[in-house]
């Protein structure tokens, strides 16, 4: 029988739509493997094992019972602790909210819910979405797949690390300045931060208001389109909602995927965004990509973006300005930790001390930052300037987009690293970031997913697709044409080529799914494997 | 520190103005009559239980975001137009960021750089009928913060207490906070022109409709900006502005003219003495009519102002502003000589109706279909005494409505005047309408003939000498027994009526 955690949310949806599976098979089978290799990852935080079974179980019956259920109904799907989750806790990875239980849905999650999809738990994340590695988790990291000595990046380090280990078959997101994408790239799976205003706010966990964004994370574009579909649109209770009429994306990914082919899409290459600086078994990989779309009929553009090179220290400004403003409801009046000081203290001693005790240095040093850059005297130095820099970076979009119809770069400058590596340099870990914040600032929809392996350390590596504000669409489709023209050229999925994982011997055995290698002697693409060809391959069958 | 106020050393008024020139300003906080709140769907209601009318906006709760109420804007735009001001074309929302717990985000959101109305001026009348010209730098919207109640000691403050309460069903009310720029030239006047500019906004915005405007329930909240500069001599240069107080939430109209004049006696004391004064804000105290210190407050004041980045800029369509500026009412002033001469009130019997504040009551309670003298005869007579008594605006204690129903009632002779007292009594107590109040204290007029008639008769036959008396055509006789028949009756007759019945018996027996 099927491995039900290896087949991609769109296979899923169709076994359990023909009822040759149940909504509780699926989710226990990622359950199971959440209990069988999750103490090792720890890419959760809370698994709502109850809970899941018993709306799978629900379903399975709203289904029986003859019900419209919807085409994803009883498939599972992991939330990033950063969404407000009526009855599961919401951390956002910090202390300070340990073990608060919201009294309300994140929009996107009463979305999903309404979509009939089954929710396992709450994923890891860097406190409060600060961070590009997970490390700044309060609960400790996330390890990645591919090499447990390794991040998953960050923050969204717990969604990437539990869609790419097949602990769930998609997860949800967000991103503020590469929070889904660069863990995207590390783990060798697909993430989407789309359009400013085009997945609703509501009840994520505010990081940068003005640059947060909620999107999918999942192994195959289809599969992100699919749930994007699900938690786009209008919402009236985020004033920063586009009203727009959105076309379907899974429908784009699938028309994307059916004939592979580039012909006549201009793609601009961002000088600034490649080269020097940048790992080169990513910058191969990348090249590589250049060619195959290339052969595939796509026009390479080369465009400049000549304010990117600001762009970090922009973001660097504006991000912990709104957050030192964001953060400041943490205060211990009414909800989350209170510490009070010994003999008591006054309101202010209290909030003082909460604060001391529940927030993590990354945090600590974000709010000192962005308390800083909006003083008197210094606003219109820092967060003023940095506001015209993010303007600047519109226009180089803008002049780029008149060119090409879609933007490419390497999703990030090197493939993951390792734990430790730049937690003692706070300044390496944001320019991880290079190639992610220009899209946040200017507020256009972003992609990455998997470019291969990096021939020098056998990692996975992304390339991010950028396309105007408002043109999600465009990511989909050509996102899913260079899936399937890479999967041509790999004979298969990137992800087939993980590394076994410690315990999971006896159960890979069982699936029929071939033993992959290790990573090190792998073929980066090349001949399939043996075997390969015997799994659904991303819903399209 | 809440201590010893009232022991500051005051100069003699008008000796003040020898040597100082008090400049004044104002920021008037105006609460918004709204159905919900301005950035979240709960109510927006004053009295309910504590934290009931709340969302996770009002609290702050992770996760959630604000929306703008629409109504909210719209009453703005009309306020902003009511005040001669301009409309901004894009006007924005920023954050004022402070930790306080009656803030849930521990920051307030408020406007800055862009606000919704800036520019305009208001005509205050003073009292004998002269005009000034109160110019206005901006109006902005905000939102309201929660309640504090301090427990456990002896103020109330917060210094000495052992605890404070929150109530947040006030945090997210909307606001409209109203900023006047330096008021010069005010001279000895300046408490009387401080009165009369909270007045005419409190009128303003009864007259739009947009607020209560109850001061004592905080639906209007002053805060009172004096300083003084030295008096220049004809042909110099004015002195620059001296150091200002800032007076917070005076809360009626008599506090606000109080306030100004104490604190125009307290800095020229101080300054006669060759001291300084703090800028602070400082606290009115309304049993002992005087101002103690608050919190040091300085210009460098730093509130991290930015744009807040959870809404969009409102930018309202010239239509909008057109729509909003043809439904504006006529501007108090137009308003009162309109009424004068509507009502045909001589200039002194008018001046008492704008004396006693009662003007907008008088015009509901004219609308709700009561003659002017009655409406006039109500106010400045019973109602009037028992503000007086209370200590209260007279237009606290009862609706212009229910006083329309109570003359009605008069009128129609279900009511004696001094049943009606009565019922007033019980209307202010809060026992409901005047129907209610009649009903549940059986008030009414004995109307019933037959109750009459038993009770004429009876005292006729217990007076025969006055019966024949009124049989002889001495009807002046009859006296005696309308009033017996009214002691009778407990005063729930009426008197024209029993007259009428007694002559009929009397002819009858």
């Amino acid at each position: 029988m099927t491995d039900l955690t290896r087949v991609t949310a769109a296979a899923l949806a169709e076994l359990l739509s023909t009822r040759e599976v149940s909504s509780v098979e699926a989710t226990r089978a990622h359950l199971d493997r959440i209990e069988a290799v999750d103490t090792d990852l720890h890419a959760f935080l809370h698994i709502d094992s109850d809970g899941a079974l018993k709306r799978a179980s629900e379903i399975d019956q709203l289904r029986a019972d003859g019900h419209e259920v919807g085409p994803l109904a009883g498939v599972p799907v992991a939330v990033k602790d950063v969404l407000c989750t009526i009855g599961m806790p919401s951390t956002a990875g910090s202390k300070i909210l340990e073990g608060w239980m919201p009294p309300y849905d994140a929009t996107v999650v009463a979305r999903m819910r309404s979509a009939n999809l089954v929710l396992l738990g709450k994923t890891n994340m860097d406190e409060f979405a600060m961070g590009s590695s997970t490390e700044y988790s309060a609960y400790g990291p996330t390890r990645n797949p591919w090499d447990r000595e390794r991040t998953p990046g960050g923050s969204g380090g717990g969604s990437a690390a539990a869609v790419g280990a097949f602990e769930a078959p998609f997860a949800l997101g967000s991103d503020t300045g590469g929070s889904i994408r660069q863990p995207a790239a590390f783990t060798g799976t697909v993430g989407v931060k789309p359009t400013y205003g085009g997945v609703s706010r509501y009840g994520a966990i505010a990081l940068a208001s003005s640059l947060d964004q909620v999107g999918p994370v999942s192994r195959t574009v289809l599969d992100a389109a699919l749930l994007h579909d699900v938690i786009g649109g209008h919402d009236p209770h985020d004033a920063t909602s586009l009203t727009d009429f959105w076309p379907s994306f899974a429908a784009a990914a699938r028309e994307g995927a059916e004939a592979p082919s580039l012909k006549g899409v201009r793609i601009g290459v961002i000088k600034e965004l490649g080269g020097d600086g940048f790992q080169k078994g990513v910058n191969d990989r990348f090249t590589e990509a250049l060619a195959l779309a290339e052969a595939a009929g796509a026009e390479i553009v080369e465009v400049s973006a000549p304010h990117f090179e600001y762009g970090i220290a922009a973001y660097y400004l504006i991000l912990p300005a709104e957050a030192s403003s964001n953060l400041a409801k943490f205060d211990s009046v009414r909800f989350g930790l209170r510490v009070t000081p010994e003999g008591g203290g006054t309101v202010e001693q209290v909030m003082s001390a909460t604060r001391e005790a529940g927030f993590g240095p990354e945090v600590k040093r974000r709010v000192i930052l962005g308390t800083y850059a909006l003083s008197a005297g210094y606003y219109d130095a820092y967060y003023g300037s940095a506001q015209k820099v993010r303007t600047l970076i519109q226009r180089d979009f803008a002049a780029a987009f008149d060119r090409v119809d879609v933007l490419v770069s390497p999703s990030a400058p090197t493939t993951a690293f390792t734990f430790g590596e730049k937690t003692d340099d706070p300044l390496s870990m944001y320019l991880n970031d290079i190639t992610t914040i220009p899209a946040n600032l200017a507020g256009i929809p972003g992609m990455s997913l998997p470019m291969g392996l990096a021939a020098e350390d056998g990692l996975p590596t992304g390339l991010q697709i950028m396309a105007p504000a408002r043109e999600d669409v465009r990511l989909y489709r050509i996102g899913a044409a260079f899936e399937a023209l890479f999967a041509q050229q790999w004979g298969g999925s990137l992800l087939d080529q993980l590394p076994t994982m410690a315990g999971m011997g006896a159960e890979r055995a069982t699936v029929g799914a071939p033993a992959p290698a290790p990573a090190s002697v792998l073929p980066v693409h090349g001949a399939p494997e043996p075997g390969f060809g015997t799994e659904p391959d991303g819903g399209t069958r | 520190m809440a201590t010893a106020h009232g022991s500051a050393e005051l100069m003699d008024f008008d000796e003040v103005f020898e040597t100082y020139e008090p400049v004044l300003g104002f920021e008037v906080h105006v609460e918004l009559s709204t159905k919900t709140k301005m950035f979240s769907a709960a109510p927006n209601e004053f009295g309910s239980a504590p934290n009931t009318n709340i969302a996770p906006v009002d609290l702050g709760l992770p996760g959630s975001l604000p929306t703008v109420n629409e109504t909210a804007v719209r009453y703005s735009i009309s306020l902003g137009l009511a005040l001669g001001c301009q409309i901004a074309k894009s006007s924005r929302f920023a954050r004022k960021n402070y930790f306080y717990p009656d803030l849930g985000k521990n920051y307030q959101i408020s406007q800055f750089d862009e606000p919704i109305a800036f520019e305009g001026s208001v005509e205050v009348e003073l009292e004998d009928g002269t005009t000034v010209t109160v110019p206005i730098e901006r109006a902005h919207m905000e939102e309201d913060a929660g309640k504090l109640t301090h427990m456990g000691g002896s103020t109330g403050r917060i210094q000495g207490a052992e605890y404070s309460l929150v109530d947040y069903n006030r945090a997210g009310v909307p606001l409209v906070e109203i900023v006047t720029k330096p008021i010069y030239g005010a001279e000895k006047r300046a408490p009387e022109i401080a009165k009369a500019y909270v007045a005419t906004i409190r009128d303003i915005v009864r007259s739009l409709g947009i607020s209560e405007a109850r001061m004592e329930r905080g639906n209007l909240r002053c805060d009172a900006n004096v300083s003084l500069r030295p008096r220049s001599k004809a042909g110099e240069e004015p002195a620059p502005l001296g150091t200002r107080t800032e007076t917070k939430n005076v809360n009626s109209l008599r506090s606000v003219e109080r306030a100004v004049r104490y604190e125009i006696q307290r800095q020229a004391a101080i300054l006669a003495k060759g001291g300084t004064i703090t800028q602070e804000t400082r606290h009115w105290h309304e049993d002992t009519g005087t101002t103690s210190a608050g919190r040091p407050k300085s210009d460098a004041d730093d509130y991290r102002y930015f744009p807040e980045p959870d809404l969009l800029p409102v930018v309202p369509s010239a239509e909008l502003i057109n729509e909003l500026r043809a439904a504006l009412p006529e501007s108090p002033a137009i308003f009162r000589r309109r009424l004068q001469a509507d009502y045909g009130f001589t200039d002194s019997e008018f001046r008492d109706i704008l004396n006693a504040n009662i003007l907008v009551e008088m015009e509901e309670t004219v609308k709700a279909g009561a003659s002017p003298a009655q409406a006039r005869k109500w106010w400045l007579g019973e109602i009037l005494r028992i503000a007086n008594a209370q200590g209260v605006e007279p237009g606290t204690l009862v609706t212009p409505f229910n006083v329309s129903e109570l003359i009605a009632l008069v009128e129609s002779g279900q009511l004696t005047d001094r049943l009606a007292r009565q019922v007033l009594e019980g209307v202010v107590a809060g026992e409901g309408s005047p129907d209610e109040v009649v009903k549940a204290r059986g008030l009414a007029v004995v109307s019933d003939d037959t109750a009459l008639i038993a009770a004429i008769d009876t005292a006729l036959e217990s007076q025969p000498d006055v019966l024949a008396k009124i049989r002889d055509g001495k009807v002046q006789a009859a006296g005696a027994v309308i009033g017996a028949v009214m002691k009778a009756m407990k005063g729930q007759a009426d008197a024209a009526r029993v007259r009428e019945l007694v002559l009929e018996r009397s002819s009858k027996l």
